[in-house]
């Protein structure tokens, strides 16, 4: 793609962010702040305030002066917390002084680990429908996102056969998260066992966003690096966000092969020194004392996706049932609209807010994504509308 | 198990229908229905109630918690007594605790007075009760889990991809 060179203007802006995809729904923020008593299945975060214990910590710090930078790498005891947590989680090992980075949430990690191994040209494969991010951050460092389209028929889950059709001499890496946002699913073992394979055959790194592995409500999440060979194929990307509701703090980390994390490191300490400090005194509480906080809210998230998607079978929308995360991505092709017609709709008629699933890549047409982190009253008032809704579209 | 997930759902709101229940549990509304029955008839169940702000419709009642000492006679334990303070309607709970002293009743009467009197000529007066300090109530912070007063309202950006 070619952007159109803006002539008219003293900024010029670079080409490689002139080619970066605008979020597809600006206008839609516009049309949604213009509206009234909207109820918004839009949102990507939980609608808890983080564990007081937690915030408690972190004011504490700040009362006691802990003001000044971290190490570039993050405090040595939430390193040390996070190997610990690995290791008793996944039975992995990684040594906290040389093969765990602390980070600006795990946005920061995908855009370090990207810009710390590709080289223009560089592809990376990745599932689609994804994280908006993806695409973003291999095109940012220079690298070719090369998508592997996923289906509701095959559960959203990316099959490791498609990854090897797309492998090519260019291949650095292929780019997975799961569970999945925005279709909340989750990779059963025997198809990351097919991706390892691919991997070892290939000298593939795999990159493994798994911000969302506590939010897993069937079966326990398997973590990439932990499959046999796979540690040293794998940059393990992990994050507070989610699961202990600590969205802005902006607070993750990085996992991985020791020559990875440093080059990272270097990008890190240059661009951003350390991640925040009190947020990393907020997430070595989150390991040492938040269980309790994050097992009460998985099970409070797993009542209300039985909820949402009970709700939207009922309305009459196909809906693959998502195991991870806190997303439901039902199928409105049957409305005879676009997603996008379906969320302006929405919105415009019955003041429901949800997300276009071409936002998330060009197959996510037909498709809505509808987060269910939100009052039980809410998603109740929520369906009722999108009933009606779907009822009048298809009459 | 299934039970314990209704009774958590019932306990947040037991509002919340069988269909309702059965939705949020992947249960079925009848299997709901008949496992709520059952812990209704087994005393699982206790009661439905609903906490209420009266503060806001005007309610004058006033809240003193008493703290009861007892010297348990021979012939009359600690159950007797307190079996003796939560037979009044004005001892809206009644626990026995640790520490400095055994009984702590929660009194709600219509003024400060009415609760004095209750203090005064019906406690004070129980064979075994030994001595009282009351607490009047001067601003409900949180309920049962259930926080009353200030809190943020929600922050959250309409849309995050
Ligand atoms: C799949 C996925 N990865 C990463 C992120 C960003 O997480 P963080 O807050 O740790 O930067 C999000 C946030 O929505 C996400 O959904």
């Amino acid at each position: 793609m070619s952007p159109a060179r803006n002539t008219t203007s003293v900024h010029r802006i670079s080409q490689r962010t002139q080619a970066l995809q605008p979020s597809g729904i600006r206008k839609f923020f516009d049309l949604l702040s213009s509206i009234d008593g909207v109820i918004s299945l839009g949102v990507g975060e939980p609608d808890y305030a983080t564990p007081w214990r937690l915030r408690e910590v972190a004011i504490k710090s700040l009362e006691q002066g802990k003001t000044m930078y971290t190490s570039n790498l993050g405090t040595p005891e939430l390193r040390q917390a996070i190997a610990g947590y690995l290791d008793k989680a996944y039975g992995l090992n990684y040594d906290p002084a040389t093969e765990v980075l602390i980070t600006v949430g795990v946005s920061e990690a995908m855009d370090l680990a990207m810009r710390a191994v590709i080289d223009p040209g560089d592809e990376v494969i990745m599932p689609a429908p994804c994280y908006v991010a993806y695409p973003a951050v291999v095109a940012l460092s220079g690298g070719m996102p090369v998508v592997v389209p996923t289906t509701a028929e095959h559960d959203f889950e990316i099959e490791p056969s498609d990854i090897g059709n797309k492998i090519t001499r260019n291949t650095r890496a292929v780019f997975i998260g799961y569970p999945a946002n925005p279709t909340g699913a989750v990779m059963p073992r025997h198809k990351l066992l097919g991706i390892a394979q691919l991997a070892e055959r290939y000298n593939l790194l795999v990159v493994s966003d798994e911000i969302y592995a506590r939010l897993s409500y069937g079966d326990s999440h398997t973590c990439f690096a932990s499959l046999p060979g796979m540690r040293e194929h794998t940059l393990l990307l992990g994050g507070f966000s989610k699961a202990y509701a600590m969205t802005g703090w902006r607070v993750g980390y990085a996992a991985g092969p020791r020559e990875i994390i440093a080059a990272m490191t270097k990008i890190h300490q240059y661009t951003t020194m350390c991640a925040p400090t009190m947020s990393q005194v907020a997430a070595l509480e989150a390991i040492k004392a938040g269980e309790d906080s994050v097992l009460e809210m998985v099970s409070d998230y797993n009542r209300r996706r039985l909820l949402m998607v009970n709700g939207l079978r009922e309305i009459g929308l196909d809906c693959f049932e998502p195991k991870g995360a806190f997303y439901a991505f039902p199928c409105i092709s049957s409305t005879g609209m676009t997603s996008e017609e379906f969320a302006e709709k929405l919105l415009q008629e019955e003041r429901v807010a949800v997300v276009p699933g071409t936002a998330f890549g060009e197959c996510g047409e037909g498709y809505v994504r509808c987060c269910y982190a939100t009052s039980v009253p809410d998603l109740e008032e929520a369906l009722i509308r999108m009933k009606r809704f779907v009822a009048k579209c298809r009459k | 198990m299934l039970l314990k997930e209704i009774l958590r759902i019932l306990e947040g709101d037991a509002r919340q229908t069988p269909k309702q229940i059965a939705a949020m549990s992947g249960a079925t509304a009848d299997e709901v229905t008949r496992l709520i029955r059952q812990a209704e008839e087994d005393g699982t169940i206790i009661k439905y109630r609903t906490l209420i702000d009266w503060e806001k419709v005007g309610d004058e009642h006033v809240w003193a918690l008493i703290e009861v000492k007892v010297t348990p006679q021979r012939t009359v334990g600690f159950d007797a007594i307190a079996e003796r303070i939560y037979r009044f309607d004005e001892a809206r709970t009644v626990y026995l605790v640790s520490g400095a002293y055994e009984l702590a009743v929660l009194v709600s009467a219509r003024n400060m007075r009415e609760v004095a009197d209750f203090v005064t000529q019906k406690l004070a007066a129980i064979e075994g009760v030994a001595g009282t300090t009351s607490h009047f109530l001067l601003k409900r912070y949180k309920e049962d889990g259930v926080i009353l007063a200030g809190g943020a309202g929600e922050s959250r950006q309409a849309v995050v991809l």
